[in-house]
């Protein structure tokens, strides 16, 4: 336990404030790609109203760029739509880890608080419950920060949308590290045992060898890999320590 | 692509989105995983955001090969911020200095 923990406030403010800025960083390295994506999407062709209905309704940034990326070169409606799909799959890991901290709520907030959940939303929220554990306002924390990633998602879409081309060097500024350094900082303490360390390795290598891939599928790999080998050694561990009790 | 094309196109991505997203959160009430899923859940967090960072970091310019070099700013400030944050545990800092050395030695490559 930190100790932010021991003296966390939970009414629904604090909660509410403290998600959103815990989210912070992550609002920041999310605007180059919601310039860009609202730059890309009305170069190509899209009309600003089609640009933000895209990222009202669909709310996915790599499949909003995916989508963009297709339909310049042509594709056909399925085929956008598979890459969505197999893009966003590992949403399902997520919501799986999740559901037990919201299985209590009612189904407007589960709905919500799915429909909304992104990459960011799920490494701060992970985090929280791994750290603080629930509380009975938790949700309000979770609320925050994908409040915060999407109303950011559709700010920087718009203006991304107003500014053209005019505006191209904000993928030069390097916010989008913040990402990158934020999921470290929630990585790194998370390597609490070996299995924990086997999974990371693998996951990163596999990742990384299978960059090349489309739709994110090396992403998609290297997680099941990490998953599988953390798991396996766990397992061993847990069995070989069985085996040692019966021997003795 | 008609206007008409485009507006299935959103709304086709929209509820394949929703179709993954939600489920599971739907029927929370009834979705229990049996013990061998649940802990291999307990390894999903590690798994997928270091598959992100990871060759976010190693390639982090789509037009160029892999970068495994300390002229890499990405890959110096994400090994900057993973021993902050093994020694100290605490976000802010990690993501302070993190983004500080990034930019550091950004300047310094001259990038």
């Amino acid at each position: 336990m930190t100790d932010l923990a021991k003296e966390s406030p939970s009414t629904i403010g604090a909660e509410f404030a403290r998600g959103l800025a815990a989210t912070f960083p992550l609002m920041v390295s999310a605007i180059p790609f919601g310039v860009i994506f609202g730059t890309l999407a009305t170069n190509a062709g899209l009309s600003p109203l089609a640009v933000m209905a895209m990222s009202v309704f669909v709310f996915s940034g790599s499949a909003q760029f995916i989508a963009i990326l297709l339909l310049g070169t042509g594709s056909a409606l399925g085929v956008i739509w598979l890459a969505t799909l197999i893009l966003n799959l590992r949403h399902l890991l997520y919501a799986a880890t999740l559901v037990d901290h919201v299985r209590h709520l009612s189904q407007t907030w589960r709905f919500g608080l799915s429909a909304t959940l992104t990459d960011e939303t799920f490494a701060i929220m992970e985090r929280r419950y791994r750290e603080e554990g629930g509380g009975p306002n938790a949700h309000w924390y979770y609320l925050a920060s994908c409040l915060g990633m999407y109303l950011n998602w559709q700010f920087w879409t718009y203006i991304g949308i107003v500014l053209g081309t005019e505006f191209p060097q904000v993928k030069n500024w390097g916010l989008e590290f913040a990402m990158i350094v934020t999921f470290t900082g929630i990585v790194m303490p998370a390597l609490r045992s070996s299995p924990f360390w086997a999974a990371a390795i693998i996951a990163g290598i596999v990742a990384t060898l299978g960059n090349f891939l489309p739709y994110k599928l090396g992403l998609m790999l290297g997680a099941l890999a990490g998953i599988l080998a953390g798991l396996g050694l766990q397992e061993w561990r847990r069995r070989k320590a069985r085996g040692e009790q019966v021997m003795s | 692509m008609s206007g008409m094309e485009v507006m299935l196109m959103i709304a086709g991505m929209a509820l394949i989105n929703l179709a993954i997203r939600w489920p599971v959160y739907l029927f929370a009430d009834h979705v229990r995983f049996p013990p061998l899923v649940e802990r291999a859940l307990a390894f999903v967090p590690v798994a997928v955001l270091t598959a992100i960072i990871v060759p976010a970091t190693l390639y982090p310019d789509a037009d160029k090969g892999l970068q495994l070099t300390y002229m890499n700013p990405y890959l110096v400030g994400a090994v900057v911020a993973a021993v902050v944050s093994w020694k100290w545990k605490k976000l802010m800092p990690t993501i302070l200095i993190g983004m500080a050395v990034f930019f550091v030695t950004r300047w310094m490559v001259g990038v």
